[in-house]
């Protein structure tokens, strides 16, 4: 097999597909216990806000996605710079597979954060400093997967989206100090959403459970998605074949 | 590698839209050699000068080539701007030792020095083109159908700018369907006779 | 070999002829700026406490658009043509010939538009006492507009249908410098010292002339990958 330098150069799918299986599962496991433990805990058994009433639980949903969302973006941006550094094969899979989750969490965060808006300041929609950032991030994905479906070849859409995702990634916090800056501008000293440092451990504690979680989600998201690319990659190769030949005689679906 | 190759392509491998276009080819130049590249429509004759140029990253294998001028499908000629300004600019991106009009005059286009491009012919501006090859010296010359658009006459300067480039001490890797008939350059023939079919039927 | 320097400058005169060559295309954007202000007039009243109001605004939101319509033309007949992938395989280093450019573009575009604030400024009844400010703001903030614009004008050049898509990438990284600039006229009218706001800008100039060179060196290459 002469392709096989190739495949070599760009790093190693096939050992990433072998080692990522039952990596995958204990995630999705970890996710679900710490999501149960943290939601239930969350919504049913933390203290109430004395100013916004049951409706801070909205919070256990929305911070999560809000967090893990711009994580997400972060990864992206440091699998970009791997990807233009070291054209690592790996780095451009977890780009091409990343995004539909980040978009995902950006969405929920919206979502909830207008769900959250409408009781505790009496509209959907209001330029909160964290919201506002949450739509620029919004902006960002959408622009990330826009650009690689505009891009025919597989290869070049990873690249352009590497630097796509590299130069928004220095952006964000210069986008975010200017929406807190501007905040103040316009607003004044405006009411905040409740600060990690001030909330009692009893509501912070299943927040944190709940981020982990999500983040563990996230985790065993990605690498379905990465495996599924993998595979529809590398179908030619000859690795994938004794795979499915390999799976075919045991009994399992394909 | 052989230290007076101008080319060394090895092992080179390849694939675009998932058909294998290369799968260990190897070529060498030296000295005053010149290789004609044919195939039909999608064998890979462009996508083996872009990689050689360096404008095409996804491949095998090792290219070791010294300083190229390549001449792509489009002609690299700036419409808005006339046959000097254009020529002024390759100077200045690449100083050679001729001097702008001296390449005009070599591709018969003495006297247009002063002409916008737009108004002229496809293949008067592929004239203007083929004049930073003089221009611009360098030891390898990557050609992609440098017929394309030429009357006869240019045809005949296509061959005749080839052969001095090789009698310096150059050399020449051509991708053309007409062949040159130059006295010693070889041929070298790629993909199968149904990788046009291969391609059209590939389009939705 | 060029220096670096007879390569920026021939480069630029290059950028400069062909513009001259074409004047109205390098004239539409600044034409699209004042109609679109006309526009604003029309849709919000013509009432002068109201225009001088929204005036920050309207005028860095109005530039941000502006110079995304001139950047869409950067590369594309280069790209058409076959000069930008001879840019590519000649020029070295390659920053030298992309920042020229983006350069000769600020020219056209970003400075222009600085030239003509205080014009746009009368349109829209905005104070006389900020027209320092206004100008100075979109002096020191357009570079960035250019400069981050080029990134995203590099990546789609290529592409069928850039225009909208350039747009949805780059716009969200005009942010900062829409509410810096607007932010600093609009403080500067309530009489605060706007200094901070004018220095915020020039910094994210300045990162965006030590970054925005070589990922749009990157992007070319990537976008002359596909042809």
């Amino acid at each position: 097999m002469r392709l096989k330098e190739l495949w070599h150069r760009l790093g190693s799918p096939r050992w990433f597909f072998q080692i990522s299986g039952p990596l995958r599962w204990v995630l999705g496991g970890l996710a679900l216990v710490l999501l149960l433990v943290g939601s239930i805990w969350g919504l049913a058994f933390a203290p109430v806000d004395y100013q916004q009433g049951n409706s801070v639980r909205i919070m256990y949903v929305h911070v999560p996605a809000a967090i893990v969302a711009q994580s997400v973006y972060m990864l992206m941006g440091a699998a970009g710079l791997v990807l233009l550094v070291w054209r690592m094969k790996m780095a451009d899979i977890v780009l091409a597979t990343a995004v539909p989750f980040g978009l995902t969490m950006t969405a929920l965060a919206l979502f909830t954060g207008a769900a959250w808006g409408k009781p505790t300041w009496g509209a959907w929609w209001v330029w909160d400093a964290r919201t506002t950032s949450v739509l620029v991030m919004l902006f960002l994905y959408i622009g990330l997967y826009a650009l690689r479906q505009a891009i025919p070849r597989a290869e070049t859409a990873g690249r352009a989206c590497a630097v796509l995702a590299l130069v928004g990634t220095i952006n964000i916090p210069i986008i975010k100090y200017s929406v807190d800056w501007w905040l103040t501008l316009h607003q004044g000293a405006s009411f905040r959403l409740t600060e990690a440092p001030t909330m009692p451990p009893e509501m912070w504690a299943p927040l944190a459970i709940n981020v982990l979680g999500v983040y563990c989600l996230f985790g065993a998201n990605l690498l379905g998605r990465m495996r599924a690319e993998i595979i529809e990659r590398e179908q030619g190769t000859q690795w994938v074949r004794e795979l499915i030949a390999g799976r075919r005689s045991a009994g399992e679906p394909g | 590698m052989n230290s007076a190759a101008l080319l060394d392509v090895q092992d080179f491998c390849c694939e675009r839209d998932g058909r294998v276009l290369f799968d260990g080819l190897g070529l060498t130049l030296l000295a005053g050699q010149c290789l004609e590249l044919r195939g039909p429509n999608g064998s890979g004759k462009s996508t083996l000068l872009r990689a050689i140029a360096g404008l095409f990253p996804d491949y095998g294998g090792t290219i070791e080539a010294r300083e190229s001028l390549y001449l792509g499908h489009r002609p690299g000629i700036s419409a808005l701007l006339t046959a000097e300004e254009n020529l002024r600019w390759y100077q200045t991106l690449r100083p050679g030792r001729s001097s702008v009009s001296a390449a005009l005059t070599e591709v018969g286009m003495a006297g247009y020095e002063r002409v916008a491009c737009q108004h002229m012919s496809a293949g008067q501006q592929r004239r203007v083109g083929l004049a930073r090859l003089v221009l611009c010296r360098a030891p390898l010359w990557l050609l992609d159908e440098p017929l394309t658009a030429l009357d006869s006459a240019g045809s005949e300067l296509v061959r005749r700018l080839i052969a001095d480039q090789l009698e310096q001490g150059g050399a020449v890797l051509c991708a053309t369907h007409q062949p040159l008939r130059l006295r010693g350059s070889q041929v070298l023939s790629l993909g199968a006779a149904d990788a046009e079919f291969d391609r059209e039927e590939r389009q939705p | 070999m060029s220096t670096p320097g007879a390569l920026f400058a021939g480069q630029f005169r290059r950028e400069l002829t062909a513009a001259l060559r074409n004047v109205q295309e390098a004239l539409n954007p600044l034409v699209f700026l004042f109609l679109a202000i006309t526009l604003f007039a029309l849709g919000v009243g013509a009432e002068p406490a109201a225009l001088e109001r929204f005036a920050p605004g309207i005028i860095w939101v109005l530039v941000l658009l502006a110079n995304l319509l001139a950047l869409e033309g950067l590369f594309r007949r280069d790209f058409d043509d076959g000069t930008l992938e001879q840019m590519v395989l000649l020029g070295r280093p390659l920053f030298v010939p992309v920042l020229a450019k983006t350069a000769a573009q600020w020219c056209l575009s970003g400075l222009a538009m600085t030239l003509l604030a205080p014009l746009a400024a009368l349109l829209l009844y905005l104070p006389m006492e900020v027209l320092g400010i206004t100008v100075l703001s979109l002096l020191v903030g357009s570079p960035a507009l250019t400069l981050f614009g080029a990134v995203g004008a590099a990546l789609t050049v290529g592409l069928r249908g850039g225009g909208v898509l350039l747009a949805l990438l780059i716009l969200p990284l005009y942010i900062p410098i829409l509410i810096f600039g607007a932010g600093a006229i609009s403080l500067a009218m309530a009489g605060v010292d706007v200094s901070a706001q004018i220095y915020l800008l020039t910094a994210i100039s300045m990162l965006a002339v030590t970054v925005a060179p070589f990922a749009v060196q990157a992007a070319l290459r990537i976008s002359l990958e596909q042809s």
